[in-house]
């Protein structure tokens, strides 16, 4: 009679370090992951190594020279965060905008939406594994947006272009052709884009399923933008709380059913086609002429109170908080960067996942590291 | 045209023949691996809409020498508890045998070093011992994340050798001989229209054994690890990178011999129809690591075991069949019904296709 | 990992990534060939014209950095200050160009070009010999419709415009 003894093997779950400097994703981001053998146990992110003391800066400076402050935040959408900013100081100050610069912010926004989007799938397609091409692809098409953003302000990142009370110049004339050329050649592209990688098995079997971010946590964490929307809640800002214009506008919301990364990856690019059907809107019915800057003084004094001035940017709902004493700076400047929030499931949306899959799901939150840290 | 034939023994003396072919299969694979480089940096950029390189020599020649110096001159840095015996042999193991295989390819009739009569066995049993240099290029290295990733290599290789071999042995069947100069012979249609199933088998599984697109994820840089040559700088990171790129040509070279004909063509001499047809399967190798994300460890397997296996298995039964029952049946009407099959069994096979039965989510 | 659509995927990838074999690169050969930058760059200098300039100061007053040093002595002539030093360093500059806005006599502009790095980090710094325009430093049209007129047209990505030898 034998009996068999049992032999069980000590393993413990060991620390691991995903440094602030990757060989390839976004940012000097740390995550401290747990691992047990390949599944992720537990991940505590750590940030704020692009600090930079933003909101304390804002408070010795005028409200106009904020502005290139918040290029500096989202840097891959700097349009999105002057014109959040600019709406708070508007609604704080009570000051109105032109027809004109109320359609050139659309304009404006919409195409910036279409270039940080780019950014955003190229990458996590590359995270995926597809070596560069996507990003050389989508780059390509984010380079034809730049250009124009160029031509309307002179800087293709740090724009400094909305002021308060409308935009600082108007567009010059080769603006709307350019414009127009690029919304009847876009489409082509992202077919050609979805040829590529949407369809391919290897893309589905690492993307689909992976990361799941269900319904009720990203309700209850306050995610936005394209992560909320992948998770089948069709929460959108230009429809549930329409600012500037957007009412006037005939749009679709995609919203996806499972909440993985493919599908944030395909709500991304379905939000650009959005993005192409407002802007071909928003050209036919640009008024001619008309001035794109209301008459502000020099040193804006808003009368004493708080304002919040939220949009829908390409990350999620960007917000900014200001509170007046009467004089020519805030007294306090406070951003709600939405990416900051939607990393609040992150170690939910990796846990049991393997090591390999980390990578993805966070490429696929499309993370902005100047947002997160101020 | 006749091929002109040299006796296999030229030029009579075995020694003389030995050295000859010795020194020409060193430098063609050196030369080769360092255009093979320039031409995957040009190729992947012209299908990235980008130029590659092309400032250093005319179109970029000489990219590959600058970096080539430029790796020799760096600081060769030990870990300071490795294993110092085998971190120094591991490159080597590692890229002899890559240059071991050229001993059995015919570069034009009759020009082969060394004519043995179990060529493929003789390719596959060396093809193996990269792996033993790999693994030993991880553990000597003193650091867990290199070991994991070099028992991740060894586990992917021990997978994907059965369907390489099983689908190499459909093309013995046809061929009659397991030499190299014998298959060649007997290509008169060549055999990647007689067994495309086992041509796309062999390349799949030839694929993942050097460990190129879409299998690298031991050498992907957005990964965890940077895999077993994380320790390595200088010319043994450098051997390693040459050792990469001369499988790679090592297996386009088996691929040109034993599915595409080798060096048989109608017009031009024959050492350039074998060079054309190495250059199309890298240039395919290349595509392919341009468009295609990567796979999981556990992906990786999966496909291996449960897909190629069973239709490698399949291929093999199907060959053998054809061989025995209809021996005297002219080989072209095989063409289209191998062709017909491969695609009913591919099809088929993908729907039953699941990981874990299902069971297991993605 | 599912194949249910038995490899088409993947082939159709493939056959967008040879399509690019046929179509030419989108690079731009630089140092030979260059691209025209928009007409309203905001390149890296200050340009200064002294005859308009009066000394007010609002253009430091608007640079939320304090890049722009202004000297001025009080020698009344013309109804003017004279300048005596005005100096901007480049080096903390950010190019935001909200000086150039806030100028009331259209004195200050920002340059064309580019291709300005410098050795040390104390040539940065100009003086306001160096902020006069030359034809070797061109006024960027900037905030100034007229001046941007004047200036070449700007090569476009959407018409395939990639530079030129």
């Amino acid at each position: 009679m034998e009996t068999t003894k049992e032999i069980v093997i000590n393993t413990e779950p060991f620390v691991v370090n995903f440094g602030p400097a990757h060989p390839s994703t976004h940012g000097v981001f740390r995550m401290r992951m747990t691992l047990d053998g390949e599944v992720i146990v537990d991940m505590e992110p750590v940030f704020g190594y692009l600090h930079r003391g933003i909101e304390k800066l804002a408070e010795e400076r005028t409200y106009t020279q904020i502005i290139p402050l918040t290029d500096r935040l989202d840097y891959l959408a700097s349009m999105s965060n002057n014109l959040a900013y600019c709406l708070a100081v508007e609604k704080l100050a009570g000051i109105a905008v032109p027809e004109r610069a109320e359609y050139i912010r659309v304009i404006i926004a919409e195409l910036q939406r279409v270039a940080s989007h780019l950014c955003a799938v190229g990458f996590f397609l590359n995270d995926c594994g597809a070596f560069m091409t996507p990003v050389l692809y989508m780059l390509r098409e984010r380079e034809r947006v730049l250009d124009l953003f160029d031509m309307v302000c002179g800087q293709r990142l740090t724009y400094n272009y909305m002021r308060v009370g409308g935009v600082s110049q108007d567009v010059p004339d080769e603006f709307i052709p350019a414009v127009k050329k690029f919304v009847r050649e876009m489409p082509g592209w992202l077919d050609e884009y979805e040829r590529l990688l949407k369809e391919n098995e290897i893309l589905l079997a690492r993307a689909k399923g992976v990361g799941i971010l269900p319904r009720d946590l990203a309700i209850n964490i306050g995610a936005s933008g394209p992560v909320l929307r992948a998770s089948g809640v069709p929460w959108d800002i230009r429809k549930a709380d329409p600012y500037s214009i957007y009412d006037r506008f005939e749009f679709d919301v995609p919203v996806g059913l499972a909440g993985d990364c493919y599908d944030r990856y395909r709500v991304r690019v379905e939000e650009m086609r959005q993005s192409l059907r407002i802007l071909r809107q928003a050209i036919k019915d640009l008024p001619r002429g008309g001035e794109v800057r209301s008459q502000v003084p020099h040193l804006i004094r808003p009368p004493v109170g708080e304002a919040y001035g939220h949009l829908e940017g390409p990350r999620g709902e960007l917000g900014f908080y200001l509170v007046s004493d009467g004089s020519i700076a805030p007294y306090r400047f406070h951003v709600r960067a939405p990416t900051f929030i939607n990393l609040t499931a992150l170690a939910d949306m990796m846990r049991g996942w393997k090591i390999a899959d980390a990578i993805i799901v966070f490429g696929s939150i499309d993370i902005c590291m100047g947002e997160v840290d101020r | 045209m006749a091929m002109q034939m040299l006796p296999p023994d030229w030029p009579g003396n075995f020694w003389a023949h030995w050295a000859i072919f010795a020194v020409a299969v060193l430098v063609f694979v050196l030369l080769m691996v360092i255009v093979f480089i320039w031409f995957e940096r040009r190729a992947m950029a012209v299908m990235q809409a980008r130029l590659g390189p092309n400032r250093a020599g005319p179109f970029g020649l000489l990219q590959s020498v600058a970096d080539a110096l430029k790796i020799l001159i760096k600081e060769d840095i030990i870990p300071a508890r490795s294993d110092k015996l085998v971190h120094w042999l591991a490159p080597v193991v590692a890229f002899v045998p890559a240059l071991l295989i050229f001993a059995v390819i015919p570069f034009r009739g009759g020009a082969i070093l060394a004519d043995l009569n179990i060529g493929i066995l003789y390719i596959v049993a060396i093809s193996s011992i990269t792996t033993v240099g790999i693994f030993m290029a991880g553990w000597s290295s003193n650091n867990k994340y290199s070991t994991l990733g070099a028992m991740r290599q060894v586990a992917s290789v021990v997978s994907y050798e059965i369907p390489v071999v099983l689908s190499l042995v459909g093309v013995i069947l046809l061929a009659g001989s397991l030499s190299m100069q014998q298959i060649v012979a007997a290509q008169n249609i060549p055999f990647i229209l007689l067994q495309p199933l086992g041509f796309l088998l062999f390349f799949t599984g030839a694929l993942a054994e050097i460990n190129r697109a879409p299998f690298d994820l031991t050498e992907a840089d957005s990964e965890l690890v940077a895999g077993y040559m994380t320790e390595y700088s200088g010319m043994k990171f450098g051997l390693f990178f040459l050792a990469e790129y001369a499988e790679a040509l090592a297996i386009s070279a088996i691929v040109t011999t034993i599915f595409l004909g080798g060096w048989r063509g109608p017009l031009l001499p024959d050492w350039l129809w074998f060079l054309v047809k190495v250059f199309i399967v890298f240039f395919v190798i290349v595509w392919i690591r341009t468009t295609v994300p990567r796979l999981r460890i556990d992906q990786l397997m999966a496909l291996a075991w449960k897909f190629l296996f069973p239709l490698a298995l399949l291929n093999l039964l199907i060959t053998a069949i054809e061989i025995l029952v209809w021996p005297a049946v002219s080989l072209w009407v095989f063409v289209p019904i191998n062709i017909a099959i491969a695609i009913v069994l591919v099809v088929l096979w993908s729907k039953f296709f699941k990981l874990g039965w299902g069971k297991v989510e993605v | 990992m599912k194949f249910e659509r038995y490899g088409i995927g993947i082939a159709r990838g493939l056959s967008v990534t040879i399509r690019h074999l046929l179509r030419r690169p989108i690079t731009t050969q630089y140092p030979e060939q260059r691209l025209n930058i928009s007409r309203r760059s905001r390149g890296n200098e200050l340009i200064w014209d002294e005859n308009k300039c009066t000394g007010c100061g609002t253009c430091a007053k608007a640079c939320h950095i304090g890049a722009i040093h202004i000297s001025t002595s009080t020698n009344l002539v013309d109804n003017k200050y004279k300048v005596e030093k005005y100096e901007v360093d480049t080096g903390c500059c950010i190019f935001c160009g909200l000086c150039v806005e806030a100028c009331p006599f259209e004195a200050l502009f920002l340059s064309y070009d580019y291709e300005r790095s410098q050795y040390r980090r104390g040539d940065l710094v100009q003086t306001k010999e160096m902020m006069m325009e030359t034809p070797e430093r061109k006024v960027s049209g900037y905030f100034y419709p007229g001046r941007a007129a004047k200036l070449p047209r700007q090569s476009l990505l959407v018409n395939n415009d990639r530079g030129k030898t």
